[in-house]
């Protein structure tokens, strides 16, 4: 019986010594594979976003030489320049940046007053108003795209930046603009109560509380509704593509596309591919800095507005 | 809130009352007073406007031609071949972008859900090309897809072997549209983020309880990833679906719809019969019956959410 026992004590520590080395090959196995397959995601995600740089940066005619240059050779910075000077890409770039600043403004005032009356006030018909709110999320932004264009023709806005901002100053008023509602309602629906009913003890106005203590703990979700929203407008090519056509307003998305469209039909060889990409570099930049120096607050945006869809 | 403050608050309520409102209601009321407003200008009036004018011809300039349901029995009739072939190529867009954006920015996300080193730097990396969207992303796009791209570039090294090249994607009918939906994975990092985010709410114990009775990883990711993910898939899957049949600005830049129509979108079909020809009244109905397509998937996720989405271990 002993002996017996001691066998198959024996055994099962052999089987578990098996299975750990098993374990330990199948974890490192996994890891590798983790990072390999990770690996290859960022080279898939980075390499044409580093080959755009590249491009921007060769001589004329040398963009597509084969096998890849990765480092050019010229390195020509003057593509940049000359992207500037044969075009009126600064006025381009201020008008969208003037566009994207003032809808962004419009967006985080008035998202943050609409969202801080459905976070903390009770009024009648609360509740449908704010699921009509969320239903036109829903609604594709198509449907109002004639009659949209109709009323600023009427209104004589048409060939101004006026439709790219106005609608955004009315608190999710605009296509989309919900979303920005949502994320700052969301996030004030998490701060602590106290603070608003001992303000309102205190004598202190809804407008008071909301100005001086609901705004600054909203910094958060302020910031990542500013940061979602001048991207938005940075990149938008849809309205101002319908709402403005004349020179004077042209935003850098359009001059994109005006570009590609004089340049790729002028004949494969004579598309000025590196001022193309150096015109599109100088579109990403802004986007960029904006992403890297406020990232904390971009993924936790994302996150949160996917958290809420639970 | 505790009963010494109870007079206060009830003094601070007593005051003037706007339509039987209290002054509390009315200021409610008046914080959410902008967005229903642009509500109101933005987005109902044109809602409902656009419907009317989709009854009629339209030409923006001159009269306006009531015409009843013309627009959509021309429509429906699959009279205009163009739009038939723009609801296909819609359609086929749909079916591969949505499903694919899911499973990549699912696997990507479980990737670095494991402990991974450095996981801050490969987020960024993966969600870099997300807030590129648009015109920039289209024209690098319209490169990386030439014969001799970045692309093609690529997938040579495993072609050259078998004497194949990669194809001419934009310049041919069969390839136009899979050049797009491969484009459209680049950018998959809003989605990604939504999964990470859900998949670091997924309690640790779960896992432990499953380990315990023996789950494998396969067993794991079945039933209990998968199962408390499903509220994030079915929000990012509902929004792709919107999102991706009204796909517009890739197409426009990168093939104009061509070549032969093979990406020829709804919208981009919509965009050049109402601001093109400035047809304003077909181009409205082709609005609604792309709204009423889209608000029919929005509707059957939602019917069919009940069987599939969990929220916090129960059924929807």
């Amino acid at each position: 019986m002993q002996r017996l026992a001691r066998i198959s004590f024996q055994a099962s520590d052999d089987s578990t010594t098996q299975r750990t080395l098993f374990a330990y090959v199948r974890t490192a196995l996994g890891q590798t594979f983790g990072y390999s397959a990770l690996l290859l995601v960022a080279v898939i995600s980075l390499l044409p976003l580093l080959w755009m740089i590249s491009t921007s940066l060769k001589a004329f005619g040398r963009e597509f030489l084969f096998p890849p240059q990765w480092i050019p050779n010229p390195v020509v910075f003057g593509n940049y320049i000359t992207a500037f000077e044969t075009s009126n890409l600064a006025r381009y770039f201020g008008n969208t940046l003037m566009i994207a600043v003032l809808a962004t403004l419009g967006t985080v005032i008035s998202s943050s007053l609409v969202a801080f009356g459905f976070a903390r006030l009770e009024f009648f018909g609360k509740r449908v108003l704010f699921i009509i709110l969320l239903s036109t999320l829903m609604l594709p932004g198509i449907v109002t795209l004639v009659p949209t264009f109709v009323l600023f023709k009427t209104l004589g806005w048409i060939d101004t930046p006026l439709p790219l901002i106005v609608p955004w100053w009315f608190g999710g008023g605009a296509f989309g603009g919900a979303f920005f509602v949502f994320l700052i309602r969301q996030f004030m629906l998490q701060l602590p109560r106290e603070l608003d009913e001992a303000a309102l003890v205190d004598g202190a106005s809804y407008f008071r509380i909301y100005w001086r203590i609901m705004l600054p703990l909203s910094k958060p979700a302020l910031a990542a509704s500013a940061i979602f929203s001048f991207i938005h407008h940075w990149n938008d090519f849809l309205n101002p593509l319908i709402f403005l056509n004349s020179e004077e307003w042209r935003t850098l998305a359009l001059y994109l596309r005006f570009f590609l469209y004089t340049e790729a039909g002028g004949g494969a060889g004579l598309t000025r591919w590196n001022l193309m990409m150096a015109a599109s570099v100088v579109m990403l930049v802004p986007v960029l800095v904006i992403f890297f120096s406020a990232q904390r607050y971009f993924i936790r945006g994302v996150a949160l507005t996917g958290i809420a869809g639970r | 809130m505790a009963e010494a403050d109870q007079p206060a608050v009830q003094r601070h309520r007593r005051r003037a009352r706007i339509f039987g409102w209290t002054w509390r209601e009315t200021q409610g009321f008046l914080f959410v007073l902008p967005w229903l407003f642009g509500f109101a200008i933005f987005i109902a009036g044109p809602f409902f406007f656009s419907f009317f004018v989709s009854l009629t011809q339209w030409r923006f300039i001159g009269d306006l031609k009531w015409l009843g349901l013309e627009n959509y029995v021309r429509l429906l009739s699959a009279e205009d071949q163009r739009f038939v072939q723009a609801v296909y190529n819609t359609t086929y867009y749909v079916v591969f972008h949505v499903p694919g954006v899911l499973i990549i920015s699912f696997v990507i996300a479980g990737l670095l859900n494991r402990k991974v080193r450095g996981i801050a730097i490969y987020r960024t990396c993966f969600y870099l090309p997300s807030i590129t969207t648009g015109v920039a992303t289209a024209v690098l796009w319209y490169w990386v897809l030439q014969p001799n791209g970045l692309l093609n570039n690529f997938i040579n090294i495993f072609l050259a072997p078998f004497g194949a090249r990669g194809p001419n994607w934009l310049g041919s009918t069969t390839w136009a549209m899979p050049g797009l939906i491969i484009m459209s994975f680049w950018t998959v990092g809003t989605t990604m983020i939504i999964f990470l985010a859900g998949f670091q709410g997924i309690p640790q114990h779960l896992y432990e309880a499953a380990e315990i009775d023996g789950a494998g990883w396969w067993g794991k990711v079945r039933n209990v990833t998968i199962p408390l993910m499903t509220p994030q898939i079915f929000l990012t899957s509902v929004i792709g679906v919107i999102g991706s049949f009204q796909v517009f600005t890739a197409a426009l830049i990168i093939t104009e719809g061509g070549p032969a129509d093979a990406t020829l979108f709804v919208l981009l079909h919509l965009y050049q019969i109402g601001f093109t020809a400035f047809n304003m009244g077909y181009a409205s109905a082709i609005a609604w019956v792309l709204f009423l397509i889209i608000l029919f998937f929005t509707i059957v996720q939602f019917i069919s959410a009940k069987r599939w989405v969990y929220y916090e271990g129960v059924r929807a």
